[in-house]
């Protein structure tokens, strides 16, 4: 009778160690190894995939009280109204509540506190923290002296995960699919973070890549490395043409700073060679969609707003459904 | 005894301890601050430069008596001597030889060249991962800046 009963016991105790593993296995199966997202390139294509079909759910109903008595925190210590507009609707809509700021010369980090007390600090009060950072590598590091989940929202030229996110969302939205599409990127490729994360997100999808840029701005041997270790098809062009835009089913547009250029002739003679107008559209695809991460200046010219193929400000949209998808995915809250 | 050997012997045989054979003669000095040896107490250390060698022209050599390096300790050298070569000598024998190796993460040792990177702005130790270990190129864990061999600056 002892022996059966210390044999059930010993089952039992196997039975809880394989739950616990069962346990452990579902959660680290989340691309977000700390639950963070700091950077595109943690994301596996499920992963992608998922907070997708996530955000997929948000359009639908944007209004859902999933984080009902958390607390976010939003640290600005770089301007961006946008961003930080967008991921405070997110939070709201989600009936969480939010803290944080705008602006670091308000806070203790004028004062010459380190980044790791104020994320601490905050961490005492908060659930998440949305960060943006003039510092690159920031947000990696906050993730890594606290518990509590971090979302990059942009850490200086580095990365901006949840851009990525939305563009992916609205690439898949206007196409339907994201596999083997045509995806030109137009402007300043070589300081442009934007289309350097696309590149990483897109790369599951077997997409084909035109990189049309100045020849000061074009894309970085890094990236072009990363295609080619991938298998994947990139052409250049230094003339933005419309032989590119007709074989396009995605446009993305970025702008070109006056302030990249040490040459300012140069500057002068590019500055309007990737404008887009709207007869450069005449025979493009049915399918072509026009992308910009905003604000613009003047590389899309007025005329093409009117016109359905331009795309950029239900881009901005979108950004809100990916965003309230990534706190949930980081927050291990099921949509 | 091979004849290399026997002839490494007799130049300084130490009883017990670590022999650092071929390092470049500009890197010597670095090599040594990398492995702390200003600071050793106790040991005997003999350092030569400019020494001939058959298989490198020139080289730089660094005996020190009883003491014994951890692999982390001797994977530092790999970043500015990366061909250099360590005896492990007990009771006169080289009883081991060791080469070293680029480690695939490097902490605390090199400073990141991204003025904008969190490393130079914040107290915290920097992290490395070695990305191309033939051409030395290593990555700012934070930052994600690419550095080449040459452009390493050693903290």
């Amino acid at each position: 009778m002892e022996e059966i009963h210390k044999k059930s016991a010993g089952d039992f105790f196997i039975l809880y160690l394989f739950l616990n593993f069962v346990y452990i296995e579902r959660n680290t199966k989340s691309c977000m190894k700390n639950k963070s997202l700091v950077s595109i390139d943690q994301c596996s294509k499920e992963d992608i995939l998922r907070i997708l079909d996530n955000a997929g759910e948000f359009e639908k109903n944007p209004n859902r009280r999933l984080l009902e008595g958390k607390v976010a925190a939003t640290l600005f210590f770089e301007p961006s109204t946008r961003t930080r507009l967008s991921f405070e609707t997110a939070v709201n809509r989600l009936g969480g509540r939010v803290i944080g700021f705008q602006d670091a010369s308000t806070t203790s980090s004028s004062k010459g506190e380190t980044l790791k007390d104020t994320i601490l600090m905050v961490s005492n009060y908060a659930d998440l923290i949305i960060m943006r950072h003039y510092l690159e590598g920031a947000a990696r590091y906050a993730s890594e002296v606290t518990d509590i989940p971090i979302i990059n929202a942009g850490d200086g030229a580095n990365q901006h995960p949840s851009q990525t996110m939305l563009d992916l969302y609205s690439i898949r939205k206007t196409q339907g699919k994201l596999e083997d599409l045509t995806i030109t990127m137009v402007g300043d490729l070589k300081y442009g973070r934007t289309v350097h994360s696309l590149i990483v997100g897109m790369s599951h999808f077997n997409p084909t890549f035109h990189f049309v840029a100045p020849n000061e701005l074009r894309m970085p041997d890094e990236q072009k490395t990363f295609c080619d270790e991938r298998g994947i098809k990139y052409y250049e062009h230094t003339d933005f043409t419309e032989d590119v835009i007709n074989e396009t089913d995605i446009l993305y547009m970025t702008r070109v700073q006056r302030e990249r250029f040490t040459d300012l002739e140069e500057y002068e003679r590019v500055k309007n060679v990737y404008i887009l107008k709207n007869e450069m559209l005449e025979n493009s695809r049915d399918n072509l969609k026009i992308l910009h991460p905003l604000p613009r200046v003047n590389e899309i010219s007025y005329d093409v707003d009117d016109n359905p193929k331009a795309y950029y400000i239900q881009q901005a949209r979108n950004g809100l459904y990916a965003r309230e998808a990534i706190i949930c995915e980081v927050l291990g809250i099921n949509v | 005894m091979s004849a290399e050997k026997k002839k490494e012997l007799q130049v300084a045989a130490i009883e017990n301890g670590t022999v650092i054979d071929h390092i470049p003669p500009a890197r010597l000095f670095k090599v040594a601050s990398l492995l702390g040896l200003e600071k050793m107490e106790g040991n005997t250390i003999t350092i030569g430069n400019n020494l001939y060698s058959q298989k490198v022209g020139n080289k730089g050599m660094i005996k020190i008596s009883d003491k014994f390096f951890k692999e982390e300790e001797i994977n530092r050298i790999a970043l500015v001597a990366p061909n250099v070569v360590l005896n492990v000598i007990k009771d006169y024998e080289v009883v081991e030889k060791k080469k070293v190796a680029l480690p695939d993460v490097i902490k605390g040792l090199v400073k990141c060249n991204n003025p904008k990177c969190i490393t130079n702005n914040e107290p915290m130790p920097t992290v490395f991962e070695v990305v191309d270990k033939v051409n030395g190129t290593i990555k700012c864990h934070y930052c994600e800046r690419k550095i080449k061999k040459d452009d390493i600056i050693i903290k």
